[in-house]
C-alpha cells in the first residue's frame, strides 16, 4: 500500500489477463470468506445456523446476538458480556502504546543523532527482545509482576507490553531519524540548543508519519495479544482476546454460534477500524519491521 | 575562567544526557528480557514443579523432554506446520504480487482485501475458521443442505488432518502480508533491464525466472525470517481453533510449554521446552539481525 507506483514493463495477452483476473478475484473471495461468515451469522437466530444456513443471508434479521455478546453473554462465571473486557483492553492499550512510542522516539533520536561506541549492539539487543518466544519469560515475569504488586491488573499488562514493544518503536524511529539531515542538528548545537530543545523543536515536528506507524503497530499488536493476557491477567483484568476465547470455548450450555461471531467482530472492530482508516501506514509498519530502512 | 569551566561542565552534561535517556529502556530490557531468559534457562536445570525450586538436576529435564511422546508430536506438528505455512505463504504471496503487478484495474480495491486479515487477532481468526470448518454446522452441513449429501469435510475433527486446518487459517492470515512484501520488491525493479531483455525476445516466463525473481532475494529472505519466527511462536491460533486437539493432534511447542508449565505443573520441563524454542528462533534471528545491522553507513 505504501509501495511506489512504478508500472512493470511486462506485457500480457488477453487470455492471460483474464486468467489473472479470475485468480485475483478468487483469492479476494477466499480472504473475505471468514469475514462474511462472521457478519451474516452474527445477525441471524441460532436455528438458522444449526439448520445448515451458515452461508445464507439471514431470513429473520436480528441484532440480539450483538446485544448478548456485548452485555449479557456468559464469560467464565459471570454473565457480563464482553463489555468490561473491552474496557480492560482499552485501559491496557492506551498507556502501553503511548509510553512505548515516546520511549521509542527518544531512543531512536539518541541512536541516530547522539551515537556512541557500541550503540548498534545495544540496539540489536533491544530488537532481538521483540522476536524471542515469550514463553521464555513467562515464569519469571509472572513472579516479578507479583513482587511489584502489578499481578492481575491492566497496569501489569501495560508494563509487559511496553517492555516488549520498545524494540519495535525504537526500530521505527531509528530508521526514520537516520535519514534526517544531521547538519541541521549540528547547526542547532552550534547555536547553543541542547539535547531536548533539538528533539522538541527540530525532530518532533516532523515525526508525525512515523509516530502514526508506531502507534498503529503497537495498538494492533497489543490489542491482539493473547499470551500475556492469558498468563498474567485475572478475571477482573482480562483483555478482550482472552474473554472472547473464554466465550467461544465455554463448554456449558448450548453453543451460541451467532453470539460467538458477534463477539469475534467486536474483538476485531478496533483494529479493523484502525486498519481501514490508516491501513497504508499499518502496512508501512509491517514492512519496516522486516526490512531495514 | 569561571565561564569556560561552566561551559565545560555544560558540555559534559550534554554528553551524558543521551545515555541517560536511553538507560531506562535498556535497564528494563536487560532485566526483564535477558535477565528473565537466564532465569528460565536456569529453571530448566532444576527440579521446579508447580513453583520455581532451586535443586540442580543437570540435563534431566531435557532428557525427560525428549522421551515424551507429547513433545515428539509437538515437534512433528511444528515441522509439518512450518514447512507448509512458509511454503504456501511464500508461493501465494509471490503469485498474488506478480499478478497484481500486471497493471490490474482495481488493484487499489484488491490490496486491502488481501491484507486486512493481518489486522485481526488470531483468536478472531481461529473462531471464524473453527465454526466454518466444523462439520456439524459449517461447510459440511451447508453442502448437505444444498443437496450434496455425500460431501465430507471433517479435517478439524480428524486426528490425521487437523494440523492442516491450522495451516489453512494461518496462511489465510499472513499470506496477504507476504504479498505486500513481494509487491514492494517488484515495484523497485528497474524496467530498463526488462525492456532490453524483451527486445532480445525473452518470454515473460524467462523474464520472471531469470531477471525478476532473482532480484527479489531480499524480499524472500525477509519473508522467510518473519514467517519462520511466526511459525515457531504460533500459540493463540491453535488455542482458538483446535485447543491442541483432537487429542494432541495439533499441539505445537508453544502450547506444549504452556500446558506443561501452567496446567501440569512441570515447570522444569516447561522451561526446557521454552529454552529449545528460544534456541530455534535465535538460530534464525541472530544471523539475520547481525547482517542487517552491520555497519553500512
Amino acid at each position: 500500500m505504501s509501495v511506489a507506483t512504478q508500472d512493470t514493463a511486462i506485457r500480457t495477452g488477453r487470455v492471460t489477463r483474464t486468467l489473472i483476473y479470475v485468480v485475483l478475484i478468487l483469492f479476494a473471495l477466499f480472504y473475505l470468506l471468514p469475514l462474511y461468515v462472521m457478519l451474516v451469522n452474527s445477525v441471524k437466530p441460532l436455528e438458522e445456523i444449526t439448520g445448515g444456513g451458515m452461508m445464507s443471508l439471514p431470513d429473520a434479521f436480528t441484532i440480539e446476538p450483538w446485544k448478548q455478546a456485548w452485555a449479557s453473554a456468559q464469560i467464565g462465571v459471570e454473565p457480563t458480556g464482553l463489555k468490561p473486557y473491552f474496557w480492560n483492553s482499552i485501559k491496557m492499550v492506551v498507556p502501553a502504546v503511548t509510553i512505548s512510542t515516546v520511549l521509542g522516539a527518544l531512543n531512536g533520536y539518541v541512536l541516530t543523532k547522539w551515537r556512541f561506541k557500541g550503540d548498534t549492539i545495544l540496539f540489536g539487543l533491544m530488537l532481538f527482545a521483540c522476536f524471542i518466544p515469550f514463553q521464555i519469560v513467562l515464569i519469571p515475569m509472572a513472579r516479578m509482576l507479583g513482587l511489584m504488586g502489578l499481578a492481575g491488573s491492566t497496569y501489569g499488562l501495560s508494563f509487559v507490553h511496553i517492555v516488549f514493544g520498545i524494540g519495535f518503536t525504537t526500530l521505527y524511529f531509528r530508521n526514520y531519524y537516520a535519514v534526517f539531515p544531521t547538519e541541521l542538528i549540528r547547526a542547532a548545537q552550534i547555536d547553543g540548543a541542547g539535547f531536548f530543545q533539538i528533539f522538541w523543536r527540530i525532530l518532533l515536528p516532523s515525526s508525525g508519519p512515523i509516530a502514526v506507524v508506531s502507534v498503529i503497530w503497537q495498538f494492533t499488536n497489543i490489542w491482539n495479544d493473547f499470551l500475556f493476557g492469558a498468563s498474567f491477567a485475572d478475571a477482573s483484568s482480562q483483555p478482550m482476546t482472552v474473554a472472547l476465547n473464554n466465550l467461544v470455548q465455554s463448554s456449558t450450555g448450548v453453543k451460541e454460534y451467532n453470539v460467538h461471531f458477534a463477539g469475534a467482530i467486536l474483538a476485531a472492530m478496533p483494529t479493523l477500524f484502525v486498519y481501514i482508516v490508516a491501513g497504508r501506514y499499518f502496512v508501512r509498519g509491517l514492512m519496516a519491521g522486516s526490512v531495514k530502512g | 575562567m569561571a565561564q569556560s569551566a561552566n561551559a565545560d561542565l555544560k558540555t559534559r552534561l550534554q554528553n551524558w544526557i543521551p545515555k541517560l535517556v536511553l538507560s531506562p529502556s535498556l535497564a528494563v530490557i536487560l532485566v526483564f528480557v535477558y535477565g528473565f531468559i537466564l532465569f528460565s534457562v536456569y529453571l530448566s536445570f532444576t527440579d521446579s514443579r508447580i513453583l520455581p525450586s532451586y535443586g540442580w538436576v543437570g540435563w534431566e529435564n531435557y532428557s525427560k523432554l525428549w522421551r515424551l511422546s507429547h513433545w515428539e508430536i509437538s515437534l512433528t506438528n511444528m515441522g509439518i506446520f512450518a514447512l507448509l505455512y512458509i511454503t504456501l505463504c511464500t508461493a501465494i504471496g509471490l503469485g498474488l504480487a506478480i499478478f497484481l503487478d500486471q497493471k490490474i484495474r482495481g488493484e487499489g480495491m484488491l490490496r486491502p482485501l488481501y491484507l486486512y486479515p493481518m489486522a485481526l487477532s488470531f483468536i478472531v481468526t481461529g473462531t471464524a475458521w473453527k465454526w466454518f470448518l466444523d462439520p456439524g454446522i459449517g461447510l459440511e452441513n451447508v453442502m448437505h443442505t444444498w443437496g450434496w449429501e455425500s460431501f465430507k469435510f471433517d479435517w478439524i475433527k480428524n486426528r490425521d488432518y487437523a494440523i492442516y486446518t491450522v495451516v489453512l487459517a494461518a496462511v489465510w492470515q499472513t499470506s496477504g502480508f507476504v504479498m505486500a512484501m513481494f509487491l514492494a520488491g517488484l515495484r523497485g525493479i528497474d524496467n530498463e533491464i526488462l525492456k532490453a531483455a524483451q527486445m532480445d525476445g525473452a518470454s515473460n516466463w524467462n523474464l520472471y525466472r531469470r531477471i525478476i525473481i532473482p532480484q527479489l532475494r531480499p524480499a524472500f529472505l525477509s519473508a522467510f525470517v518473519i514467517l519462520s519466527h511466526l511459525a515457531i511462536k504460533t500459540f493463540d491460533l491453535v488455542i482458538a481453533l483446535t485447543g491442541g486437539g483432537p487429542g494432541r493432534a495439533t499441539e505445537l511447542p508453544a502450547t506444549f510449554m504452556y500446558s506443561y508449565t501452567f496446567t501440569r505443573n512441570q515447570m522444569g520441563i516447561g522451561s526446557a521446552s521454552a529454552t529449545i524454542m528460544l534456541m530455534a528462533i535465535a538460530a534464525i534471528m541472530v544471523p539475520y539481525l547481525y547482517s542487517e545491522l552491520r555497519e553500512k553507513r
